[in-house]
């Protein structure tokens, strides 16, 4: 069983987390803290296991995790798991974000935590492994985005209008431009 | 109403979205807090608004802030409301948020039911999925007894995406609803030879996850996975498939032995190293198994610790620690074959990666024999010295006593070099931990090997001279404690005597330090006194009255400082000490005729000036006839005193205390001290035959005990509990022998040693009836080592005799020392779900079991009838609730009129009834009703009306359904009539 799943930078910010057994809010920030402390300190030539996180699991449990140039992907697995599986999957789930984004990077994960979660949710279910073969969960996703957009449809155009211009690279006052008054104007209109 | 749309998508537009949020966080760096509050209000404003896209927003927020460790659980109702949308969309942001906030005891869980069955029916495999993936984080034990027969009605979906969610979500299932296991599991085993794939291997990863923890549940299973090893090519399920063997093997070494071809035959054929890992750990589970006796079994144990070696010495260091990991667990059975690399594990002990270092260190410990122990020990020594780290460090010592340690010292040779090998390690000055760690090991070393002990006093007086010289590291402190105890306990050289009594009162006196040091204070001030009886003994002997009276007033001086010691007990003993000594001096020492000697001291020693009152006209012809006629010069006092030192303590085994039979005569109900209590109280006599809370309150006002009633009373109540071998283990020493002689204090405070007497007393009983197999082990050990110390055999079979008189002495010794021993394997953890999950599932299921399946209820092909029936009959009962609601709207507290104003918005938000019917049932049930009480009642009434149509069909099983009728009204399952 993987028992959590944390992504976070070289500065110990978490970018994706997940954990399959429950922690309050608390507790997890410190886990994601001390797993970071634990990870950080190694060098990247080193192996990718470690014993010995002490907030979550207890000797049964490992980490297992991949180092990707700002980011690490840590696994916190029990011994039924296999260490060279998990290092895979790890695998698998870093290239089906990066197909999912196109050449993913960490910003990608930044604004899109949630996209994120869904790759990972086809990938594991529950702390149990549900699809390692990407082409599969590609296709998944794919089928899934496709609903969504149906159901979007032309109600979301000016939304999407509305971000896009919001996305352009605007100086950031105006980005941040609050338009209160707008919408209330519109809202006192009687219709 | 199109303009209404339109116009909550206009003001949707500048609505803060998830990705402005981000960017403001990013963009408020220096004021990250006060940015997420004030977007907080807004979420809450937007959760407020009826536009379920502007909540789901909202909640997609949420869940961002959730991830920076914001709690957001109270927003669980917007959370539902978001996933009962009926757009994939929202679903999606819904769900999400639920799988990272929800929890199996959130609040409001209950209001999901429905709503999530109605998901897992939903037409789109997608919705469904959603849902599986969703409820698999957070689903509770309600929740996976309502659902578990959808969950299951999925597992034969025709879809096999959500056969393979199904399947998966199943063991969540059985985790929270173990009932549900039996009647679930023939499916579970159909999907292992499932046409898919995916969900064979997820069949496959469930029944391993459940073998796991209950492993002779499924040997059944071991042919159908023995086809699918040989059969499949999907690695990820060859994995798990052999990790489950692995765990199966040790119940049945017939397959193991069938195991065993096909696994060489993988390790020979795969490329892929995770299953090359995998197969070779299960070929040593195997070996494991079946020990030995096997045709080729050592060509395997050949195979795998080469293939091993070549993983070890890859480039590549997650093979190389997992070819380490997999080495320990070859030694514990073939430890030869391991030790054939000790190259190997060597220079992984350089290695730059902690994480190899550390498993080449657990590897150490098996690979050690009396020939390279001592080599081993110092490249250990050497790397203590460079260790950078703490961690690693302390595994270092840790490790090495370990090594030395084990197996009752099995493979110390030379006991002289252990003991300079602990004085070196103290040296180094790690941690207090450590210290008590070596202090241990020196006790032990001490009390368990003879012939050492004399070295082993000379070690410890030369530690403590360096102690005295100066001030201790926390190491040391700890150690002194042991070094003090070992050094007057086992000394007899006369200068070492002589030259010690000064360092070690200096010791007691010259660190201020910790609690630790406390501790080893008050052992030094005994100790002094220990070696002075001794010393004095011994001049006694030899009729040397000059040299005990100096080196009694060389002692005094030593103690004077320690009598007003800021330590209680340093303070008390040395009071203790030099009355003795007062005591001592007056008789060996009768005058004041020895001016050049006593008269310096006697003017600083007040103590003495004021004894030597006593007795003046003694002269030196005293003296020399003491010399002369060599009779005792102390009257024998000296000897007294030194009989208080007597007797060796013997290692006692950990278990020794439980093995003590309880006496015939003992009744351990009686009450114990009710006579005397009764005798020494004036209570009258009837009150002595009632019961002891009668006469006590009585008892008690009346008699007003002096103090040396009480003390009386004290002392009557202490022989007692020490005479009560029950008593030992719970009373703390100092209770009762406080005023005993101090040299009982320090043998309880050292573990595993219990002042031999005492012992005794109890042990000669179990003499009778010991000639056990144990035994037998146990002084072959013995002899072993006897071989190796050739001269202790004496004292050695003594010793012998004594130990082999005490009913445990099988794990005397065995296990390290501090390891605080335990003869119960530890019980899995109470909270452990997969106790309950320990079912036998060959039997086949009882009718009772069936009515858990409501599987029975939706057939695949003609279950829709039932199905709408059912549906029906919840309209049904969702009308009454709405009809009961005004009714109890008084009762609702504040937070249920929130939920209250949601039910419209709800109802014209979505369609679907179900939902409303729910909420409107938690509205109910969050009354004073428990929560599912209502639910309960439509099911009772149900299978009233049920129970009416049966009973006219067949009125003879009315008895038997009316039972069956009460324990569904407890709510376990619906049951399926239709079945019976």
């Amino acid at each position: 069983m993987i028992k959590a799943i944390l992504v976070f930078n070289n500065h110990g910010k978490p970018r994706l987390s997940k954990f399959y057994q429950y922690f309050n809010e608390d507790m997890q920030q410190q886990i994601i803290k001390e797993t970071f402390q634990l990870v950080s300190k190694r060098d990247d030539n080193v192996c990718n296991f470690l014993e010995g996180g002490s907030l979550i699991g207890g000797s049964d449990y490992k980490l297992i995790y991949r180092h990707y140039a700002t980011l690490y992907f840590v696994f916190c697995v029990d011994s039924s798991e296999s260490e060279l599986g998990i290092l895979d999957l790890i695998q698998v789930f870093v290239e089906t974000l990066d197909k999912c984004f196109e050449n993913v990077c960490e910003l990608d994960l930044i604004f899109h935590a949630d996209a994120a979660h869904q790759v990972l949710d086809e990938l594991v279910m529950g702390g149990m492994v549900l699809q390692t073969n990407m082409a599969d969960i590609l296709c998944r996703l794919h089928e899934q985005n496709k609903m969504q957009k149906a159901e979007a449809g032309l109600s979301a155009a000016p939304a999407r209008a509305v971000s896009a211009v919001k996305s352009m690279n605007l100086p950031q006052q105006l980005r941040d431009m609050k338009l209160p008054d707008l919408p209330q104007a519109i809202k006192d209109l009687k219709f | 109403m199109a303009l209404k749309k339109v116009k909550g998508n206009f003001e949707r537009m500048f609505d803060k979205n998830l990705t402005d949020l981000v960017r403001g966080i990013r963009n408020n760096k220096d004021n990250e807090a006060k940015y997420i509050a004030q977007c907080m209000e807004e979420i809450k404003v937007e959760l407020r608004q009826d536009n379920i896209g502007v909540k789901a927003n909202a909640v997609a927020k949420l869940t961002y802030l959730q991830m920076l460790g914001y709690d957001i659980s109270w927003a669980i109702f917007n959370i539902i409301e978001v996933m009962s949308s009926n757009k994939f969309t929202f679903k999606r942001i819904g769900y999400l948020a639920a799988s990272q906030s929800f929890h199996a005891d959130s609040e409001l869980l209950m209001l999901t039911t429905n709503m999530i069955r109605k998901d897992l029916n939903a037409q789109n495999q997608y919705e469904a999925g959603l849902a599986l993936s969703g409820l698999s984080c957070f689903i509770s034990h309600d929740l996976a007894r309502d659902l578990a027969n959808d969950i299951m009605t999925l597992m034969s979906s025709t879809k096999p995406y959500l056969r393979m969610k199904a399947v998966l979500m199943m063991y969540k299932v059985f985790l929270r609803y173990p009932e549900a296991l039996r009647p679930a599991f023939p499916k579970l085993k159909e999907k292992l030879e499932d046409p898919d794939p995916g969900v064979q291997s997820a069949a496959v990863n469930v029944v391993c996850e459940l073998a796991r923890k209950n492993p002779k549940n499924y040997l059944s299973l071991a042919p159908v996975f023995f086809k699918l090893m040989t059969t499949s090519t999907n690695n990820w399920m060859l994995i798990k498939i052999i990790k489950l063997f692995g765990a199966l093997t040790p119940l049945e070494p017939r397959l193991g032995k069938k195991l065993i071809e096909p696994l060489t035959n993988l390790i020979h054929s795969t490329s892929a190293m995770s299953l090359l890992y995998e197969c070779i750990n299960t070929v040593i589970a195997v070996l494991i198994s079946i020990s030995s006796g096997m045709p080729g079994h050592a060509a395997s144990v050949q195979l795998c610790v080469q293939k091993l070696r070549i993983l070890i010495e890859d480039s590549d260091q997650n093979l190389k620690y997992l070819g380490l990991l997999a080495m320990s667990r070859i030694l514990k059975s073939h430890p030869k074959s391991v030790q054939a690399h000790k190259d190997l594990v060597l220079a992984c002990l350089d290695d730059k990666d902690e994480s190899i270092r550390l498993r080449a260190l657990g590897l150490l410990y098996g690979m050690v024999s009396k020939k390279n122990l001592m080599e081993i020990v110092k490249k250990l020594m050497v790397h203590m010295e460079r260790a950078e780290g703490t961690l690693y460090r302390d595994e270092l010592l840790t490790r090495m006593i370990e090594i030395c340690a084990q197996n009752n010292y099995q493979h110390v040779v030379d006991f002289e070099w252990y003991v300079t090998v602990l004085a070196e390690l103290t040296e180094m000055e790690t941690s207090a931990k450590h210290g008590c760690m070596i202090a241990a090991q020196l006790t032990e070393v001490g009390a368990r090997v003879a012939d050492v002990r004399e070295f082993a006093a000379r070690e410890c007086s030369a530690m403590c001279a360096r102690a005295a010289a100066a001030p201790p590291g926390p190491a040391s402190r700890e150690v002194l404690y042991a070094a003090a105890y070992v050094l007057a306990e086992y000394c007899n050289e006369e200068s070492v005597m002589r030259e010690s009594i000064t360092p070690v009162l200096v010791c007691a006196r010259a660190h201020a330090g910790g609690g630790g040091a406390m501790r080893a204070r008050a052992v030094c001030v005994h100790a002094a006194l220990k070696l002075l009886a001794k010393l004095l003994l011994l001049y006694e002997q030899r009729g040397e009255r000059n040299n005990a009276i100096t080196v009694v007033h060389e002692a005094m001086a030593g103690f004077k400082p320690l009598l007003c010691s800021e330590d209680m007990e340093v303070q008390e003993r040395a009071h203790n000490a030099t009355a003795i000594l007062t005591l001592l001096l007056r008789r060996i020492d009768p005058s004041n005729t020895m001016p050049d000697l006593a008269k310096e001291q006697l003017i600083t020693d007040t103590l003495v000036e004021h004894d030597s009152n006593g007795l003046d006209n003694d002269t030196e012809d005293g003296i020399i006839n003491g010399e002369i006629a060599s009779s005792p010069f102390s009257g024998g006092l000296i000897e007294e005193l030194a009989s208080l030192f007597e007797g060796e303590l013997k290692p006692v085994a950990p278990k020794a205390q439980k093995k003590v039979p309880v006496p015939d005569d003992l009744d351990l109900d009686q009450w114990l001290s009710h006579d005397r209590w009764s005798s020494e109280s004036s209570s009258s006599e009837d009150e002595s035959n009632a019961l002891f809370t009668a006469p006590q309150p009585d008892a008690r006002p009346v008699t007003h005990l002096t103090a040396d009633e009480l003390q009386m009373l004290r002392e009557a109540r202490r022989q007692e509990q020490a005479n009560n071998p029950h008593y030992l283990k719970d009373d703390s020493p100092r209770s009762y022998q406080q005023d005993d002689v101090p040299i009982a204090e320090i043998a309880l405070e050292v573990p595993l040693q219990v002042q031999s007497k005492r012992s005794d007393k109890y042990l000669v009983t179990k003499e009778s009836n010991k000639k056990t197999k144990k035994e037998k082990r146990h002084s072959k050990k013995r002899k072993n080592k006897t071989q190796r110390h050739s001269t202790e055999s004496d004292s050695e079979d003594a010793d012998e005799a004594i130990v082999s008189r005490r009913p445990a002495v099988e794990t005397g010794g065995e296990l390290p020392e501090g390891a605080a021993p335990s003869d119960e394997e530890p019980q899995p953890a109470s909270t452990d779900p997969h106790r309950a999950l320990d079912l036998d599932l060959d039997i086949p299921l009882r009718e009772e079991e069936l009515l858990v399946t409501r599987v029975k209820q939706y057939p695949a092909p003609g279950g829709e009838l039932i199905l709408e029936k059912k549906k029906d009959k919840k309209k049904k009962s969702s009308d009454k609730n709405s009809t009961e609601k005004p009714v109890k709207k008084k009762k609702k507290t504040s937070k249920h009129t929130k939920t209250a104003e949601l039910i419209p918005e709800l109802k014209s938000e979505t369609s679907d009834n179900l939902v409303v019917n729910n909420i409107s049932n938690d509205v109910e049930g969050a009354g004073d009703v428990p929560p599912n009480a209502t639910q309960v009642k439509n099911k009772t009434e149900k299978h009233k009306s049920k129970k009416d149509k049966d009973s006219k069909k067949k009125s003879k099983k009315d008895k038997h359904e009316t039972k069956t009728g009460y324990e569904e009204a407890l709510g376990i399952s619906t049951p399926s009539k239709e079945v019976i």
